[in-house]
């Protein structure tokens, strides 16, 4: 990105100064190196969030941001229903509640290492992952609908898990307004044989081992210190919410005249939100939320029963679950009065800082976790949220270390089995159904993730606690 | 020049975090199947894909880009649902509405080695038009 086209406001505040359409500025949160590495779409991106009807104070770009669907990812928009504020099917995006969940295992490194080439065949067999796979639980009609209505809560009333992980979860693990009749046969049967499944592409499931401490009394209180054995599970709401976002896209897209909202970008695709379309598709996409959260308990059900054959001494428990493509209705200081906005956040992760009337009681005085997904190369990150980070972006941070070259490029550059076999050397066990999929997601085609946090600590969105790096990573 | 001469091909292009199919044909309903070739191939090898059980789709749409776009997704949703993959196409459009036949075969994870799943067909670069050789394009990026 051109920074002569920014104002820069320190060194991790860079702004697109408004001028028409643009309701409000533009605000990009990264450092020189971050931004100068950004691809000129960034900038037009957020210059059109930032003139769609009823946006608050900014349209947002964390550091990680990159070339989105009418919304950049890494893109952060509210927006006040009151002022005909809209609600938008591309900044929630295609994998609606797509995140990540860590969970304690209770091993050291010295004792998970002997068991990790079985806990690397273990998962791969238990977690079903990938085109072709076919997930072990089927619902019926009546089923599917409870499960859309409940989410994780659905799922652990099934067994799937402890009535202790759902405060550990986004929305105590049931999102409030699902609407299951807004979502479509269609989606419905997409999602018949998907329950229990982890997807592909940058999607995973990793053992890490905690390598490195930055904030120990936050860490303490998260329950993590070095040399501690975690998983992390990244995933989303599968084909049902691949094909609500599908379907709403195209419906918001073909009625967005009728509602006299001209849309430089058919992918921003949006509606007002007091609108029937926008009501509708906000039941849908809550439906979709609960469907992740459910999937994602599914899967910690899976994993915690090979753990158990693997390692009956080991306990698996949730530190959190995080989100990062949704649109909630969050509480905001604007003005100095409390509105009802619908924050967006497009690849960007809630990060509520201590104090937030909406942490669990756990987190209440800390601040939540926020989990940050590296490469399977690298390291992921375990951050907490700051305080004053809603006033900077709406109580938000980056979501992962977004790509730097095209899978079209990265295929060219890299052959799947020198991939694994490089990292089998480095001591970390890959398991994918797909040699051109790890050529795909090798770790060479990713941003430095460790500069979008350092990035994000400096801006004050949050801040690093734990560095983690993997050990065993499973991909479809 | 006559659209005679244009070859039915298909090709992928760069985008930052997907990928961009594009059918080139002699006409807007070749270019749509070659698109669909596209589509398999960031799956599969579509050489690999046995063309041995049909599959009829039909959608309509009010424009050439988002006709391309319900074609691909009703592709996308094909494959997810009966855990198929197609590699031959046969379309044909009248006005908003597109009508064809996918042929294809059960998904088998050893033979095709799937490399990624779709989620489903884009707006993004979205283009349907023919070119001043006769050549129709038709493309967009597809989200995986």
């Amino acid at each position: 990105m051109d920074l002569s086209l920014l104002t820069r406001r320190s060194d991790t505040e860079w702004w697109i100064e408004p001028r028409p359409p643009m309701r409000v500025p533009g605000i990009i949160y990264a450092s020189e190196g971050l931004v100068k590495e950004m691809d000129a779409k960034v900038y037009e991106q957020v210059a059109n969030v930032a003139a769609l009807p009823g946006i608050e104070r900014a349209s947002y770009a964390m550091p990680d941001a990159h070339w989105g669907y009418g919304f950049p990812i890494g893109g952060v928009a509210a927006f006040d229903a009151d002022r005909g504020g809209v609600v938008s099917a591309g900044g929630v995006g295609f994998d609606i509640s797509c995140g990540v969940r860590l969970l304690h295992t209770g091993l050291t490194a010295t004792q998970f290492e002997p068991l990790a080439k079985r806990a690397a065949d273990e998962l791969s067999r238990s977690v079903p992952a990938g085109v072709g796979s076919v997930g072990r639980v089927h619902l019926d009609a009546a089923e599917m609908d409870a499960m859309l209505a409940g989410g994780a809560r659905w799922a652990v009333e099934r067994g799937y898990g402890d009535e202790a992980d759902l405060e550990r979860i986004e929305e105590r693990g049931c999102m409030s307004g699902a609407k299951a009749d807004e979502v479509s046969d269609h989606a419905k049967k997409r999602q018949r044989d998907e329950m229990g499944t982890l997807g592909s592409g940058n999607h995973y499931l990793e053992v890490q081992r905690v390598v490195q401490v930055f904030d120990p009394k936050v860490a303490a209180a998260f329950r993590l210190r070095e040399n501690d054995i975690v998983v992390s599970i990244h995933c989303g709401s599968r084909g049902l919410g691949h094909q609500i976002g599908t379907e709403f896209l195209k419906r918001m897209a073909v009625a967005a005249s009728q509602y006299g909202i001209d849309l430089p970008d058919r992918e921003l695709a949006c509606a007002p939100i007091d609108s029937p379309l926008g009501q509708s598709y906000l039941g849908a996409m809550r439906a979709a939320i609960n469907c992740a959260l459910a999937n994602r308990q599914i899967i910690t059900h899976l994993v915690r029963r090979a753990f158990a054959s693997l390692a009956p001494e080991a306990g698996l428990t949730l530190l959190y679950d995080v989100s990062h493509n949704t649109c909630k209705v969050e509480s905001h200081q604007l003005d100095g009065r409390l509105k009802q906005l619908f924050v967006h956040r497009k690849g960007a992760t809630r990060a509520f800082g201590p104090g937030h009337p909406d942490l669990p009681p756990v987190f209440a005085s800390i601040g939540q976790p926020v989990l940050i997904g590296g490469t399977m190369g690298t390291a992921s990150y375990v951050l907490v949220g700051e305080r004053g980070g809603l006033e900077r972006s709406f109580g938000s941070s980056c979501h992962g270390a977004g790509r730097s070259m095209s899978r079209h490029a990265a295929v060219r550059q890299w052959r799947g089995r020198e991939v694994v076999d490089d990292l089998a050397r480095r001591g970390i066990l890959v398991r994918s159904p797909s040699s051109r999929g790890v050529a795909e997601e090798a770790p060479g085609a990713y941003k430095d993730v460790t500069a979008v946090v350092d990035a994000a600590e400096r801006a004050g969105l949050s801040r690093k606690v734990a560095r983690l790096e993997p050990l065993v990573c499973i991909k479809g | 020049m006559t659209s005679s001469v244009v070859s039915n091909t298909w090709e992928h292009f760069a985008h930052g975090a997907d990928i961009g199919v594009r059918g080139v044909g002699p006409s807007r309903a070749a270019a749509f199947e070659q698109a669909a070739l596209a589509l398999t191939a960031v799956i599969t090898d579509a050489k690999s894909v046995r063309p041995e059980t049909p599959v009829a789709i039909a959608c309509d749409a009010p424009d050439d880009g988002l006709l391309l776009v319900d074609w691909l997704n009703a592709l996308v949703y094909e494959m997810a649902t009966r855990h198929m993959l197609f590699s031959a196409f046969v379309v044909s459009i009248e006005g908003s509405r597109l009508e064809a036949t996918a042929w294809g075969e059960p998904v088998d994870r050893v033979r095709h080695e799937p490399a990624v799943e779709i989620k489903g067909a884009t707006y993004t670069a979205l283009r349907v038009e023919r070119g001043a050789d006769g050549a129709w394009l038709a493309q967009c990026v597809v989200d995986v």
